[in-house]
């Protein structure tokens, strides 16, 4: 007996709606086996979970702010996935970001100015868009596999950002605890009233915008959606496939060291070792699931945002956090076992085939 | 410097890198087939700590290997499943391995982080050839799974280059349709391969568990299937210089280990930088004298197979 894959005529529209949809159930349902077999209740841990992302206000306003870095990282994978070019590295792009912004807070500790925070959004940037185009030019100028690099360099920009921090800027009035000082109030981002969520959320929102004007109406973005669904196309059309791969990675990694100034000036007001649970992991799933569509990608943030602060209740079972990367591992196979069977039925055959 | 550090330092190197020799050499089967397979790193996580649980619950490490390589190749399966039956995107495929095996090793693993074992590999010195000046001292005092790495380096090289399970394996990598009207079974041999490369990654996982360390930690891997997948690359998918690729990153590592060791003025945190930029050089390096020598990746590499869609 085997299994072969039959072409549907027309995928089906219904299936490929629902198919995120089922991937997440059946995600949750294979993740409750795991919990079961740990021996914890998997109703009650969800329970737990969902509560503690969704079941308060508080729960809430706390998965709105894991959902701003998520969003900023996604758009940024998203629009590498545009042109078919991947960049695991929004992880190591958002701690140079933060790096970038963090030397700016930390330059001026009494900083008053107006300017301040603009800086450290521009200091973000260009911090996450130059480590983003390390894989960019080494893929535009020598065609060496991005996945590699872009993956390789988060465990580089993870250890520079730690070496400031347990070294130069160290805060001398911190007991020896690998903490800078903390930030100065004017470099803190504004939050609203009675919770976390930071102004970082206008910036999600305003680079979605961003992206969907880029990608609908430019000439740039026209490109990079040819370079994506048609390299040959695009190069038989003399578009300039080296530059658009630096503009797509500069972009990313942009929006993830925005994403990581986000993070040390809305959330933690000064820089530690670990300002990240895997945001730039997680982007890539997101991206995936939302098809790269700027919009819905601020929809799947929010559910992924919940997943990570859910997660987080789980310690009170004892249980470990890594239940969360367990999911989305899962909830990435079943989405790509989907995909694939919108547009194929899955056919049983006897005998030999 | 003294001679002995010197040689102390080799040794060390060929410790360091075997257990990415190994998940370089079982990535070279998959992809030598046709199928990338980027969760190597899930895989050796996952490897370190089932040949771990194994070990301390029977104290026997052979046991715990044995266990290591099924878990590997079953979880390599996951993927097969996905990339050739379901012709799903080889990369995302792999980063979903990864992400999972990442979970699911840190949440069972849980209870045994830190707790030592009894029985591990302890070198040893092998018969006669130990006695070897130098090349005694470096290759030859160490333990049984380094013995068992040399001798799969010629035996696979044997098998891809001089086989006829071979031909059909390089056959389907390159040229998968030809493969096919010849009458071989393109999806069951990128199973197979898919299956013994996720094997040879569960064991090198278990070789950080159970000999280079020998304890649990989280995510203990590190990066190394990271650096096997780069290395692939550098080796033009032969078991030789692959051989040669994951040595010359046990060096990197060890010196670096040495350097910290001798209180070297350059801090910890640049040094441990050291094999990830290490490897995007070689990478960039390898990718130019790949391209140059025309000795590419299989041409048919990440490209899923379907019979009845052939143009």
């Amino acid at each position: 007996m085997s299994i072969f894959l039959e072409k549907r005529a027309q995928s089906s529209r219904l299936l490929s709606a629902l198919a995120p949809l089922l991937a997440i159930i059946l995600a949750l349902l294979m993740g409750a086996i795991i919990i079961a077999l740990s021996g914890t209740n998997p109703w009650e841990a969800y329970r737990e979970m969902f509560v503690g992302a969704f079941g308060s206000g508080y729960a809430l306003s706390e998965t709105m702010v894991k959902t701003i870095p998520l969003i900023l990282c996604s758009l940024g994978v998203g629009i590498a996935f545009r042109a078919t070019l991947w960049n695991i590295g929004a992880e190591g792009q958002l701690y140079m970001g933060a790096f970038a912004a963090g030397g700016i807070a930390l330059a001026f500790p009494q900083g008053q100015g107006w300017w301040l925070i603009p800086l450290m959004v521009l200091a973000s940037l260009v911090g996450g868009a130059l480590w983003g185009l390390i894989p960019g030019l080494l893929k535009a100028k020598l065609n060496v596999n991005e996945i590699i690099t872009s993956l390789l360099l988060n465990y580089v920009a993870i250890l520079w950002f730690q070496y400031w921090i347990y070294g130069p800027w160290k805060d001398p009035l911190g007991y020896g605890f690998p903490y800078t000082a903390p930030f100065g109030e004017g470099a803190w981002l504004p939050t609203l009233a009675g919770t976390r969520i930071h102004l970082g959320l206008a910036f999600a929102v305003l680079a979605a915008l961003f992206l969907y004007f880029l990608l609908k109406s430019t000439r740039v973005g026209y490109e990079i959606r040819i370079i994506g669904e048609n390299p040959q196309a695009a190069r038989y059309a003399g578009m300039n496939i080296p530059g658009a791969i630096l503009l797509v990675f500069a972009i990313s990694g942009g929006l993830a060291g925005l994403a990581g100034m986000g993070e040390i000036s809305g959330v933690i007001h000064r820089l530690q070792p670990a300002i990240s649970p895997g945001f730039g992991y997680t982007a890539i799933i997101i991206a995936w699931l939302a098809r790269f569509n700027p919009w819905l990608t601020i929809a799947v943030s929010f559910l992924f945002g919940g997943l990570l602060v859910g997660g987080y209740s789980l310690r009170a079972f004892g249980l470990s956090d890594s239940l969360v990367l367990i999911l989305q591992g899962l909830i990435l196979f079943l989405l790509l076992g989907g995909d694939i069977l919108t547009r194929y039925r899955l056919r049983w055959k006897g005998g030999r085939a | 410097m003294t001679w002995d550090v010197v040689l102390a330092t080799l040794a060390a190197a060929i410790k360091a890198g075997t257990p990415i020799l190994y998940a370089t050499l079982g990535e070279i089967l998959a992809e030598r087939t046709g199928i990338l397979n980027l969760g190597l790193e899930g895989m050796m996580l996952i490897g370190a700590l089932t040949g771990f649980l194994i070990c301390s619950m029977t104290n026997n490490p052979w046991l715990g290997v044995l266990a290591a390589i099924i878990s590997g190749g079953l979880l390599a399966l996951i993927h097969a499943f996905l990339t050739i039956t379901l012709r799903a995107q080889q990369v995302v495929s792999g980063l979903a391995l990864t992400m999972f095996g990442m979970g699911l090793s840190g949440f069972i693993g849980k209870v045994v982080i830190g707790v030592p074992i009894a029985g591990y590999f302890r070198p040893f010195d092998f018969p006669f050839l130990s006695q070897i000046p130098f090349l005694g001292e470096v290759f030859f005092q160490q333990d049984a799974l380094v013995y068992i790495s040399y001798l799969l380096i010629p035996i696979l090289s044997f098998w891809i280059y001089r086989t006829r399970p071979g031909l059909h394996m390089r056959a389907v990598g390159e040229n998968p349709a030809t493969a096919d009207a010849m009458g071989i079974s393109v999806a069951g041999i990128r199973y197979l391969y898919t299956f013994l490369g996720g094997c040879l990654a569960g064991l090198g996982g278990a070789y950080l568990s159970l000999a280079y360390t020998p304890v649990w930690l989280e995510n203990m891997v590190a990066g190394r299937g990271w650096i096997a997948i780069a290395l692939v690359i550098f080796a033009s998918w032969d078991p030789f210089k692959a051989l040669l690729g994951s040595y010359l990153f046990g060096l990197v590592d060890a010196v670096q280990f040495r350097a910290q060791a001798l209180g070297l003025a350059v801090p910890s945190f640049f040094l441990n930088m050291t094999p990830y930029v290490a490897t995007i050089l070689v990478l960039v390096f390898a990718t130019r004298e790949t391209a140059r020598r025309h000795l590419g990746a299989p041409a048919a590499l990440g490209i899923p197979f379907a019979r009845e869609e052939k143009t």
